[in-house]
């Protein structure tokens, strides 16, 4: 680690004080979610990205504002690094009217529209032709922007997955799609669901550009991110990165995680990409302790404030129930 | 006014629609070089190229979800199943995703899609080629769905969907599309959700909707052979269903017969005998009746489909019924 830390760093000190704010901010307001969730104050399934930010933070200093996001229900993280205030994301957790989609979506459906979020869904995998179906627009427009479509490892053993690849790669669509590869489809290991372990080989079987990168690290993240998104906005359609990473917590808030040994987490913790990064700040002297407190004060106060806003918001209305189900203002409901 | 076929009414609305706005395009299997499996989008490729009238794999999951991710990106996608049998393969991108968008999104993304093809049986096709979705997607909120009877009110209605802002599910028959049908010269659109009474009548009220029209009112004609005047109505659009029509015709014949191709349990036909006991209770003489498919899978031999599907004899008998007449 030291050995890495003193080589010259690849990015600049800005960039590398942005990442760990980011991330610290999703770590933290990840931690904070997992508490107010035991205490019952957030409701439904919960799944936390804690131990995976490098993805999302490299993700995001790789793209551009314009371009689009879409992922699966490990959303929150996504949200908070495209932009959105983490309060709108833990109102939302709350069911307020306050959060972000009005407290109609809950922690598994984080939207964005400002932040060009797509959200957050449900079924393992919809996502990815949603995603190629975003990119296609950007190249029915004409623009240059790229959609990112990400997914966890459970995912790729989707046929949504395979019939998107083919076409996203035959019309060759500005789409980098990434798989988040902790290892565990919510219970189930990766070996268990395939003789594939490497999942980024499945891009081959349709000529698609694709690669394994370390997703605990941010600066390789950021890389290999670069090239797929230059590659998407040149024209020459979707990369498929297989991004290594480890979730700390369970699948969901309520895993007794019996599937793997706590030796095997620690393992990972060990290899922490936050620490990563605030390693590479302390040893170019780009923060000291002084900057840390401050780092973790701002993060902390985001966090509080968070949690006070989605506390003092009301829940919507019984007279939202009707709304935002069609675009259409005169919807005749069925209403007995 | 001229005279064309259904298939050339639905290509009119499609073609008007993407001359008008650049946003629309047509997705699916066989519609560009092949000119469609059932010639709906003759000559479109030709006129729109490549980039608009698009050939898919056979993969209608990926296509159906490619369409509503550009959907909510800016695009009025039109996705065009070969047969809406072939949907349910892509049913998870419709019931999941386009149905969903706009509510748990808390209203931030719309989802403005048609979803076409044909529904229902088409000849000896047996089982997994010959089934009536309409009430599966009209039972699903955040979806409308429409189910012409004939050319004219295709065109309209094609045209009224295109322009939603909403999820459209638009249903047409395998053995609609060489129908011929009078089509003005000039533009219109039909609004979604409105029935049309085919014929005015004062005995008995028959509700149907989309292919099986044909049964409804060769069963009026003969009915009046026999001296009973029946009230012909289209539904058109099965969510959302134009209650109000239906029920003030009810009120006037005091009888109703529904005639639909789903199978029975939890139809088009269920919802609306249940609303008609809810809000004209007092003016029934008859219990309401109504013939659906049969409650099996189509088999392939012709003499199962004529025992399974409605017809105007099944139609004309359950109307006599109502009416406390011998058959």
């Amino acid at each position: 680690m030291a050995k890495t830390a003193e080589k010259k760093s690849k990015f600049s000190k800005e960039q590398y004080l942005k990442w760990y704010e980011s991330m610290l901010l999703m770590r933290k307001f990840e931690e904070k979610t997992g508490q107010v969730y035991v205490q019952q104050k957030i409701k439904g399934f919960c799944h936390l990205y804690i131990g995976q930010e490098a993805i999302v933070a490299g993700t995001v200093s790789a793209t551009k504002k314009e371009d689009k996001h879409i992922t699966a229900y490990r959303c929150h993280a996504h949200g908070i690094g495209l932009g959105l205030h983490p309060k709108y994301i833990m109102a939302e957790m709350y069911a307020k009217i306050t959060g972000c989609c009005k407290g109609k979506g809950g922690s598994m459906h984080i939207f964005s529209k400002e932040h060009n979020f797509v959200g957050g869904h449900g079924i393992v995998g919809g996502q990815i032709p949603l995603g190629a179906g975003i990119a296609f627009a950007e190249k029915y427009a004409g623009t240059d922007n790229v959609c990112v479509c990400s997914m966890g490892d459970g995912a790729v053993r989707q046929g949504a997955l395979h019939e998107t690849f083919n076409m996203a790669m035959t019309w060759k669509l500005p789409v980098v799609f990434i798989v988040e590869n902790n290892m565990y489809a919510m219970g189930t290991s990766v070996e268990r669901t395939s003789n594939v372990h490497e999942l980024w080989k499945l891009g081959l079987a349709y000529d698609m550009p694709s690669k394994p990168v370390d997703g605990l690290n941010v600066e390789a993240v950021h890389e290999a991110m670069e090239e797929a998104v230059a590659r998407a906005r040149r024209g020459d359609g979707p990369t498929f990165l297989e991004m290594k990473t480890y979730r700390y917590k369970g699948h969901s808030m309520s895993d007794a995680q019996t599937y793997r040994t706590k030796d095997e987490v620690k393992e990972y913790q060990a290899q922490d990409p936050i620490e990563k990064v605030l390693q590479t700040l302390m040893s170019n002297k780009w923060i000291d302790e002084k900057g840390i407190e401050e780092v973790e004060a701002r993060v902390k106060a985001l966090v509080d404030e968070s949690v006070k806003f989605a506390e003092e918001s009301p829940y919507p209305e019984p007279e939202e129930l009707y709304k935002d189900v069609y675009a259409e203002p005169n919807y005749p409901y069925i209403n007995e | 006014m001229r005279t064309i076929e259904f298939r050339e009414a639905l290509r009119e609305a499609l073609n008007e629609e993407m001359r008008r706005d650049e946003t629309i395009f047509l997705m699916g299997e066989e519609v560009a070089e092949y000119n469609g499996a059932y010639k709906v989008s003759k000559g479109m490729l030709a006129e729109f190229g490549s980039r608009r009238i698009i050939d898919t794999p056979i993969a209608e999951l990926g296509f159906a979800g490619i369409g509503v991710g550009a959907a909510v990106n800016g695009l009025r996608p039109v996705i065009e199943f070969m047969t809406f049998n072939f949907s349910l393969v892509a049913i998870d991108q419709i019931i999941n995703a386009a149905a969903k968008f706009l509510s748990m999104s808390g209203g931030q993304y719309n989802c403005p899609i048609v979803f076409r093809g044909p529904t229902a049986s088409a000849g000896m096709l047996s089982s997994q080629h010959s089934q009536a979705f309409e009430n599966w997607f009209a039972n699903c909120p955040g979806l409308k769905v429409i189910v012409p009877s004939n050319g004219y009110d295709a065109k309209g209605l094609l045209k009224a969907a295109i322009r939603d802002n909403d999820p459209v599910i638009f249903m047409e028959s395998e053995q609609m599309y060489g129908d011929k049908c009078d089509i003005p010269d000039g533009e219109y659109i039909i609004p979604i959700g409105v029935a049309d009474i085919k014929k005015q009548g004062t005995d008995v009220t028959i509700v149907s909707f989309g292919k099986i029209m044909k049964v409804a009112l060769a069963a009026a004609v003969e009915l009046e052979k026999e001296g009973i005047n029946a009230e012909v109505i289209d539904l058109r659009t099965v969510r959302p269903i134009d209650y109000d029509t239906v029920i003030n015709s009810v009120k006037k014949t005091n009888r109703l017969v529904i005639v639909e191709e789903a199978w029975p349990l939890a139809s088009i036909s269920s919802e609306i005998a249940f609303r008609v006991q809810k809000d004209a209770f007092d003016y029934l003489d008859a219990p309401i009746r109504r013939i659906t498919a049969a409650d099996v899978p189509l088999p392939y031999a012709p003499t199962l489909i004529e025992a399974s599907l409605p017809n105007v004899t099944k139609t004309v008998k359950a109307v006599k019924e109502v009416m406390y007449q011998k058959a």
